[in-house]
């Protein structure tokens, strides 16, 4: 089993630095990719079906083909890395981020040779600062190596790179609300058309990519789209991070091909359920994504797979829900996480939000009546998609949502008994 | 234009607007939020949501939000269908979670968009069952009250404070639920545009703190359609009375004029209506101290007075054409002084020489926002004529906004154009004699002396037109003047702005010559030319004699009557002159709204309506005529000064008993060129059907009890007899023609956004056309270049020349005596530029020793790094500078710490 993105990151904490990757046949991509024209490059990238893994799952290539090229284009372009990982329980881009920085430096010139960008941002979570420093370090040792700058591996591509560290919110994830911070701005949205590929960073040209998407481009460059394609199990390409959180016996990360079985994930690779602990749920991409239950252990973790399920892919990362954790109090958890995280611009999200947590915070105290289920069904639709500015809103929904359909009878069994069951007297 | 299918009807519309536009166009109820027709789309509050259908057959739709949307061809939606509706009711449901429903208590009650919305959208049950968020308020200075509670996050008076008007001082703080739209700390609102927040704000956050003074709500208040007087640009209100006093100050849209806002200085500066040092009753020099009289013994003894005596009338240019016409009738032509010094006067007849030729284009207010490129020359325009600024602010951004038309961004997508256009502006340049605070968005400015400032001006024109005379300048200006010049003939409207405030004739002529070069360029140049006041260019369309000339014209036998109509003469040049002035007239009958120092010398005085009791015709900068209406009946003698002057000249007199409008019909008969005002505002005797026009709203309340503790029995209303305006809210109900709106207000529409239903499309032109009548646009005659060219400037040793500097609020004499603008008052100063004051030895704050009007005055030194070497500046108009004639030559001494 092949595992591009992972197979040479180390065990003891450190990273690969620019000889040992370029060792692994580092840079050999970027060299290549130089010699190609850039549509070609996006056209190679588009063909291998790679999709955005930050959770969104839009094909990379695509994103890359609506920058406009050519001489009577705006400029600067630029190109930015979205290494804010602030999805609860996701921290794949983590693992990459300090285990491997070149990979992902090589990614991103890469790309951003693609779409002949002028500058590049590593945008990273404030709270990654093992990252920020293996990042700064990789940039010095690419503009020591000829990877940035002028003349780029003795080509004619220039680039420059920084890492710009956020000062953390959620938001900052959200590719536009990432570009107003970027800009100095509040990290609200913005509205989409136009995209950034049209008016994005300082209103020019830009793309926006996650930290794992890139690092599978030198790979597809490298090996070619039809390598890519070979390596999942479904039609969609490539491997997949995945990730599980929660009480199994192996909670931790693995590079898998891209639309493996939920059961293989938890039963194989998180050793199964914690002993005494029972699974009741998972939330299969991270916090803002539907519920799956054992009904769904055969669903195949693709992006049409988990979607034909009702959730998403997400960002692959599970949380796991056990019988002995009160779902309730799981979703009143997420829900306040997302009502703080609320930039506050769009009214359904900046009220509905807090309302929805206020909500199930007195459910959850024992002060709930019926009426609330209503309140929180009224809420999942208010923030159905489209109804809100960006997808923060509806992403909360999805839990709840679903923890409504599946765990209607906990949700009851909180206000009849005014008390959560799970709490000890 | 396209058709458009809403809830199965088909409509016309505009593909250049947004869905929401064209719904309020047409008429429909669609509520909104953070929408507004002059500052665009940003999909925020998510209000205006509708149905959009794929195509035919499509029958589910998807909900999106109208002023995101463009008017497509054949674009099919729907607001009516339930799933539209009740997410509408759902939104305001929950931006309502945390509003204190204050309502009883709220200024904005009863004129609340937020309230006219939630009934719209048929949200009513509050679902909502935990603690409100509530935030701590702000002192915002004296013009707005702050009750952040009310906020629905709407952004809009970020977007209009921080984006439209430039300013620095009010942004948006916290995240999630807990948004705080405020300054970074309690204090002043620095901006001079921070009341038009009373009316962006949909709800009773900001609000107009001088209205809480004295508060009433909307439907009790008697209101006119009025011009503001505070500046010459003529900008449309809305004043309103209730118990014989000014209220408040609303804009009144006029999509020519002043579109939808006002400068602080128009919207705060009205409260010297209500001031105790008005002039209610006609006064008599008795014993050297004035005595109220009665009315009738006041106009019996002055027309004894005047009777067969020579009479001397000095004009103004506050008071309205017909004031100064019939004076000016009254007196004789020859007699009739326009009460202002030559200095300033031959300037304003310049500009209308040249506004007159009709040679170049002199765009509205409104239409200097359509620009793209501009060059101020000597002005500092956000002192002189603030709302001119706040529409050249718009106008720098044309040119950058090209590029999001170019990525086929809609206009109306207005957080998408900003992100493009980033901070850029330009082209744009600014010269002028200090630093002015347009500055910070200039592509390039150029401070000197206002000779030198000419001297530039007569550069760019040379350069456009090289067989105009060659200027020799540095070569650093020569230089500027090059790329002034490519910049305003790559424009496709080029626009120059100059004014009378520097007293400099050959700045006017240089921006002239300019602008004449620039269109045999076949550019579609435009001119705009500061005016002083509100009525400066009808006082000099209707006189021609400067008060200069009434000075020299000695009163030999002692035996004329001098009369002055609304001008303190004390105002207008020094006070020894004035004196001496004064000291030849035995009989001097004044026309006043306040006491002031050409008061104290009148043997009677007469009490004047200011726009607040009179009705008039002024003619701003452009030449645009616009009626005033008086918007209520005092209880004292305060009228009309046309109606004083009725009544004080002998009787039989033909004037003494015309109407009103027979006055302007005599007027325009006189002055052919003046035809135009006839057509100003329909006349008295127009009705609406059967109907005339009402002051008061519909639900005016408590008229019958508002006098009972005097009389139980209700006095018969006042009538008007000289408008179609009737004092009253019996009358027509619907929207009349623009020149007599009164109000704004429709059914379901309680907010100052009911203008959208007097518009023919939102953001447009008014039912009936914008009002007022522009008229010097038939005109072509040919005017030449000025060929003049002006010597630059050159020091002194030992010597300034002194230079007038400016303020919004201080420089005018009427607002200033508000009391909410007087606490914004500059304290006085003499600014020097940092080299003048280093070489003379004094730092900031120093204090310097000068002589104005034979008087020592005392003035701390304020560094000014605009200044030109040479030159110092003196605040224009304050009380210690008040009477000074600028230019002059000035010395000062330092003063030793004791």
């Amino acid at each position: 089993m092949e595992k591009p993105l992972t197979q040479h990151i180390k065990n003891d904490n450190t990273w690969l630095s620019l000889k040992d990757y370029e060792k692994t046949g580092g840079y050999q991509a970027l060299r290549k990719a130089l010699k190609l024209n850039p549509e070609d490059v996006t056209k190679e990238v588009k063909e291998s079906g790679l999709k955005g893994r930050g959770g969104a799952g839009f094909s990379t290539g695509m994103k890359w083909g609506f920058v406009p090229l050519g001489e009577d284009v705006p400029t600067p372009k630029y190109f930015v890395v979205n290494g804010d990982e602030m999805e609860p329980g996701s921290f794949k881009d983590r693992l990459l981020l300090e285990g491997n920085p070149h990979q992902l430096l090589e990614g991103m010139i890469i790309g951003a040779y693609a779409i002949q960008a002028q500058f590049a941002y590593v945008f990273l979570r404030w709270a990654y600062h093992q990252a920020a420093r293996a990042i700064t370090r990789a940039i010095e040792e690419a503009y020591e190596a000829g990877y940035l700058g002028k003349n780029i591996a003795g080509s004619d591509f220039q680039l420059d790179a920084s890492l710009h560290v956020s000062v953390g919110r959620y938001m900052c994830g959200e590719e536009t609300g990432l570009l107003n911070a970027l800009e100095g701005k509040r990290a609200n949205p913005r509205s989409k058309p136009p995209f950034p590929g049209v008016s994005g960073l300082f209103g020019k040209p830009t793309v926006v990519n996650n930290v794992e998407t890139l690092c599978n481009v030198p790979h597809i460059i490298a090996n070619g789209a039809g390598w890519f394609k070979s390596l999942s199990k479904t039609d969609e390409g490539g491997t997949k991070i995945y990730g599980a959180s929660g009480r199994v016996k192996k909670p931790g990360l693995w590079e898998l091909p891209l639309g493996v079985s939920l059961r293989e994930i938890l039963q194989e690779h998180a050793g199964g359920m914690q002993d005494d602990f029972q699974f009741k749920g998972v939330l299969p991409g991270g916090g803002s994504t539907d519920f799956l239950t054992g009904d769904h252990m055969d669903v195949t973790m693709d992006y049409a797979g988990v979607g034909k399920a009702g959730s998403r892919l997400g960002t692959g990362t599970l949380i796991v829900l056990d019988d002995k954790t009160c779902p309730v109090g799981m979703v009143l958890n997420l829900e306040r996480f997302f009502a703080q995280e609320s930039c506050g611009w769009c009214t359904p999200c900046r009220e509905g939000l807090p309302w929805t947590a206020k909500t199930l915070e007195a459910i959850e105290n024992g002060k709930g009546e019926m009426k609330d289920l209503d309140i929180l069904n009224f809420q999942t639709r208010y923030m159905s998609p489209g109804n809100t500015y960006c997808a923060l809103a509806p992403g909360a929904m999805e839990p709840l949502q679903s923890a409504l359909k599946y765990f209607k009878e906990d949700f009851e069994k909180h206000i009849h008994e005014h008390k959560c069951p799970w709490k000890k007297e | 234009m396209a058709k458009i299918i809403i809830d199965n009807k088909e409509y016309e519309s505009d593909e250049s607007k947004n869905l929401l536009e064209a719904c309020l166009s047409l008429g429909l109820d669609l509520p909104y939020f953070c929408w507004h027709p002059e500052l665009d789309s940003i999909g925020a509050c998510r209000q205006c949501a509708v149905i959009k259908y794929k195509d035919e057959d499509d029958t589910k739709g998807k909900l999106v939000m109208a002023c995101l949307e463009p008017v497509t061809d054949k674009v099919r939606i729907s607001l009516e269908v339930d799933e539209a509706k009740q997410f509408r009711a759902d939104n305001i449901e929950a931006l309502m979670i945390n509003h204190p429903h204050d309502c009883p208590v709220c200024d904005e009650g009863g004129e609340c968009h937020l309230q006219d919305m939630t009934v719209m959208s048929g949200h009513n049950y509050r679902r909502y069952r935990f603690k409100k968020r509530t935030h701590t308020n702000q002192y915002l200075g004296p013009f707005i009250n702050h009750e952040m509670n009310r906020c629905i996050q709407c952004y809009r008076c970020v977007r209009f404070y921080k984006d439209y008007a430039g300013g620095k001082d009010l942004d948006v703080f916290g995240a999630h639920d807990d948004i705080y739209f405020g300054r970074h700390e309690p204090g002043t609102l620095e901006n001079e545009f921070s009341g038009n927040l009373v009316e962006i704000c949909p709800t009773g956050v900001f609000t107009d703190k001088t209205l809480k003074k004295h508060y009433t709500r909307k439907w009790d208040l008697t209101n006119a359609p009025s011009v503001c007087h505070n500046c010459g640009l003529g900008c449309n209100i809305i004043a309103s009375e209730r118990y014989g006093g000014i209220r408040r100050i609303l804009s009144r849209y006029n999509g020519d004029v002043n579109g939808y806002f006002l400068c602080d200085r128009g919207r705060f500066g009205y409260e010297y209506v209500n001031s105790k040092k008005r002039i209610q009753f006609p006064f008599k020099k008795q014993n050297n101290s004035l005595v109220q009289i009665e009315k009738k013994q006041a106009i019996q003894e002055i027309r004894k007075v005047a009777e067969g005596k020579k009479l001397i009338g000095i004009g103004s240019p506050k008071a309205s054409l017909e004031s100064n016409f019939l004076l000016r009738q009254w007196v004789g032509a020859k007699n009739f002084y326009a009460g202002i010094p030559e200095t300033e006067g031959k300037l304003i007849q310049k500009v209308i020489e040249i506004v007159k030729s009709g040679k170049v284009n002199v765009p509205s207010l409104n239409e200097v926002k359509s620009y793209d490129a501009v060059f101020i020359l000597g002005e500092d325009v956000t002192n002189t004529a603030p709302m001119l600024a706040l529409n050249l602010r718009q106008a720098v951004r044309n040119t950058p906004k090209e590029q999001a038309a170019g990525l086929n961004i809609p206009v109306w997508n207005d957080a998408a154009v900003r992100e493009v256009v980033q901070g850029n502006t330009g082209p744009f340049y600014i010269a002028a004699a200090q630093a002015t605070k347009l500055d910070e968005v200039a592509t390039q400015t150029y401070r000197a002396h206002p000779d030198d400032v000419a001297r530039l001006g007569q550069a760019v024109a040379h350069a456009i037109n090289p067989e105009l005379p060659e200027t020799d300048c540095s070569k650093e200006a020569g230089k500027l003047a090059e790329s002034i010049a490519g910049a305003l003939l790559d424009a496709k409207k080029p626009l120059i702005v100059a004014g009378t405030s520097l007293y400099s004739r050959a700045i006017i002529e240089a921006a002239a010559n300019i602008a004449f070069a620039l269109k045999e360029k076949e550019k579609d140049a435009g001119l705009f030319y500061v005016a002083p006041e509100v009525n400066s260019v009808g006082l000099f369309l209707i006189s021609d004699k400067f008060l200069d000339q009434a000075f020299e014209n000695v009163n030999q036998n002692d035996d004329a009557v001098l009369i002055v109509l609304e001008n303190d003469l004390y105002r207008r040049t020094d006070k020894n002159s004035v004196d001496n002035f004064l000291q030849d007239y035995n009989d001097i009958i004044v026309l006043a709204y306040l006491e002031n120092a050409t008061t104290q010398h009148a043997t009677y005085v007469l009490p004047a309506g200011t726009f607040a009791e009179a009705d008039g015709t002024v003619i701003n900068n452009e030449g645009r005529a616009q009626r005033f209406y008086q918007v209520h009946v005092p209880e004292n003698d305060v009228e009309s000064s046309w109606k004083w002057l009725q009544e004080i000249m002998p009787v039989g007199t033909a004037e003494s008993t015309i109407h009103f409008e027979n006055i302007v019909y005599n007027l325009v008969k006189t002055f052919p060129d003046l035809e135009g005002i006839q057509s100003v505002a329909p006349p008295a005797d127009y009705r609406k059907g059967t109907q005339k026009i009402p002051r008061e709203p519909h639900r005016y309340t408590g008229r019958t009890a508002m006098h009972t503790n005097i009389n139980v029995s209700e006095p018969k209303p006042p009538e008007d007899t000289d408008s179609a305006l009737s004092f009253t809210m019996e009358g027509y109900s619907g929207i009349p023609t623009a020149a007599i709106t009164p109000f704004y207000w429709s059914p379901g529409w309680n907010s100052a956004q009911a203008i959208n239903k007097y518009q023919i499309e939102v953001g447009g032109e008014l039912h009936g056309g914008n009002s007022g009548v522009r008229l010097f646009d038939k005109k072509n005659s040919n005017i030449g270049y000025f060929k003049n060219i002006t010597k630059t400037f050159s020091p002194q040793k030992g010597e300034w020349y002194a230079l007038p500097l400016y303020h919004i609020f201080g420089s005018d004499e009427l607002s200033a005596q508000s009391p909410a603008v007087n606490e914004r008052l500059p304290k006085p100063y003499i600014a020097l530029n940092n080299s003048d004051a280093w070489e003379a030895g004094v730092k900031e704050g120093d204090l310097l020793g000068i002589v104005l009007q034979g008087e020592t005055l005392k003035l701390p030194v304020k560094l000014n790094t605009g200044l030109t070497k040479g030159t110092i500046g003196l605040p224009k108009g304050l009380k210690e500078t008040v009477g000074t004639r600028f230019p002059f030559w000035i010395t000062f001494k330092k003063i030793k710490d004791e």
